[in-house]
């Protein structure tokens, strides 16, 4: 068995449980257990309070009103952006791009900084990479002629770092890599990896989605070029996320999406553009999913990334002992450094079958292969089961989870 | 355990689940596709002998959660011996069965009745309709690329 979970100076997690309204509900009769905070995190109070303000009493355009409550509109939104700046510590507010999601900021950077890759370029990836950090590659590798590379990975989902330092080379423009897998749990050794990557003359983008709720990251420390991440699974909004570049690359970088807000002149014999952020950030934004993000980054910065990361690695310590003892369990993912997600398979019970059977026990997880099919194929299985943690979990919802697992354990044995 | 998830997994299905009948290649098999559920990867081979019109014989192969590897099993059972025409009326029944506004079974589909209770997991029906799907592209001599659920 794990030992306490909480020592007298660690904060209370039933008390940051209180912050978030969703918690309360019941699932067919059961008390909600959310494990599945790597799809999604719920949002605190204060988030939902945001958008509900924004809306109730600011709501306008931004950037070009004279009126007052556009002035505030633009004042909260690139306050919120000046908030994304100081958590991820990029130098600049004008380093940070608002997006959909990061899926949508990886298809930004492919489809922009990827203008300038020509046939026979390499772009490198890991095989431990979410689809939306595989995808957008190759349908750029299709427009280019450039090529994919795919470094490894070992049998406990962590990357070969040889293996990956080998395929780096001259003909490497671009790496792209999880900092955190939504799939193993895995954390990568970014820092070390954006080094290699420099070192061959490669541009570096993390994929930070998994990341950014467990981790504290600075962008400038880790010296990578492009950060992507997405406000939902960082206890804000859905519709919002984050784009960081170095300036010097965002500059000299070509447009994205043409609209509003990213022109400086149009005229019909050619237009020119505005300067940064703005260059990428054409047609009115998700101005209240960007507020909100400020509001959930507040939240987590009042708790604290260490505090959260504490709470988070007592729970998958204490999970993994009782996976550990839990007959039957094949855990998917066991690297060293590895984020609060607990990935496996039961013998016998397929993973579609558990999460229908703990569903009835209001534990939710995520089945299936988690948009890593190729993942999912270096384990040889077609599915996992997939736990994550996030700040409000406790030990007791583990204790709830292994309960329900072995009900399906006992209907399928 | 809830009385929906019992309805679920009944003793049938969790049977056939975990003992599939008539699983297993089908040399000179006249008909086959492949079905594949991206969402969850469930993928299986469907194949079938077809002599004069009639489905002399039925044989599955592949990998998946209990309800559509059960699903699989009893297609099997229920299409030896049927008419081309007849196992086209079973699928119709099926899909009634699972997605239609009654909640009264239709007629003529015997054991297969016990799959009634996907209806009350929307996220599952998928995983019932697996093989039905194949079976219809095979039929239909659609069996070059895999059918998609989605």
């Amino acid at each position: 068995m794990a030992t306490l979970l909480h020592d007298a100076a660690t904060p209370d997690p039933g008390r940051w449980r209180r912050d978030f309204p969703i918690l309360q509900r019941e699932v067919h009769g059961w008390p909600l257990v959310y494990l599945d905070n790597a799809a999604t995190s719920q949002k605190p109070a204060a988030v939902i309070a945001a958008e509900e303000q924004y809306y109730g009493r600011r709501n306008a355009n931004i950037h070009r009103g004279v009126h007052t409550l556009s002035q505030e509109a633009t004042t909260a939104f690139e306050g919120a952006r000046e908030r994304v700046r100081a958590f991820v510590n990029a130098a600049a507010a004008e380093e940070i791009v608002f997006t959909r999601g990061t899926t949508e900021a990886i298809n930004l950077v492919a489809g922009s900084y990827g203008q300038g890759l020509r046939a026979g370029d390499e772009i490198v990836l890991s095989a431990m990479e979410h689809h939306s950090n595989i995808v957008p590659w190759q349908l750029l590798c299709q427009r280019s002629g450039a090529v994919l590379r795919v470094a490894p990975i070992d049998a406990a989902g962590q990357l070969i770092v040889e293996r990956y330092a080998e395929l780096l080379g001259p003909r490497t423009r671009l790496v792209a890599l999880a900092h955190m897998s939504n799939a193993l749990g895995t954390i990568n050794p970014v820092r070390e990896l954006v080094a290699l990557a420099h070192r061959a003359g490669a541009v570096v983008l993390l994929d930070g989605a998994q990341a950014v709720a467990h981790l504290a990251v600075d962008v400038r420390d880790l010296d990578c070029d492009f950060y992507a991440f997405s406000g939902h699974k960082l206890y804000g909004p859905t519709g919002i996320g984050v784009l960081y570049g170095k300036r010097e690359l965002l500059a000299a970088m070509p447009p994205w999406q043409g609209g509003g807000d990213m022109i400086r002149e149009v005229r019909f014999s050619g237009s020119t553009w505005n300067e940064l952020p703005f260059k990428f950030e054409a047609g009115t934004p998700n101005i209240a999913g960007a507020i909100a993000l400020g509001a959930a980054i507040d939240y987590v910065e009042a708790i604290g990334l260490a505090a959260i990361a504490a709470h988070e690695g007592e729970l998958l310590a204490y999970a993994t002992a009782r996976a550990r003892d839990f007959a039957g369990l094949t855990p998917i993912g066991t690297a060293a450094a590895k984020g609060a997600i607990l990935s496996f398979t039961l013998a016998g019970i397929h993973p579609h079958d558990i999460g229908t059977v703990l569903d009835s026990r209001g534990v939710a997880v995520r089945t299936g292969h988690h948009c890593a099919m190729p993942v999912m194929e270096h384990f040889g299985v077609p599915a996992t089961v997939r736990a994550s943690f996030a700040l409000y979990n406790t030990r007791a919802e583990v204790d709830a989870l292994f309960a329900a697992l072995a009900v399906a354990r006992e209907m399928f044995a | 355990m809830n009385a929906d998830l019992r309805d679920l997994y009944q003793e049938v299905i969790v049977d056939h689940g975990r003992r599939p009948r008539n699983f297993g290649p089908l040399p000179g098999a006249s008909h086959q596709a492949e079905g594949f559920n991206p969402l969850c990867g469930d993928r299986l081979t469907l194949r079938l002998q077809v002599v004069d019109g009639m489905i002399a014989e039925a044989r599955f192969e592949g990998a998946g959660c209990a309800i559509s590897m059960a699903s699989a099993s009893l297609l099997t059972e229920a299409l030896q011996g049927r008419s081309v025409a007849e196992a086209q009326a079973l699928f119709a029944a099926f899909h009634a069965l699972l997605t239609g506004p009654d909640d009264v079974p239709p007629a003529g589909l015997g054991k297969l009745a016990v799959l009634a209770g996907v209806r009350a997991f929307p996220t599952r029906i998928k995983c019932a309709t697996l093989a039905w799907h194949a079976l219809q592209a095979a039929l239909q001599g659609r069996g070059s690329g895999p059918v998609n659920t989605e």
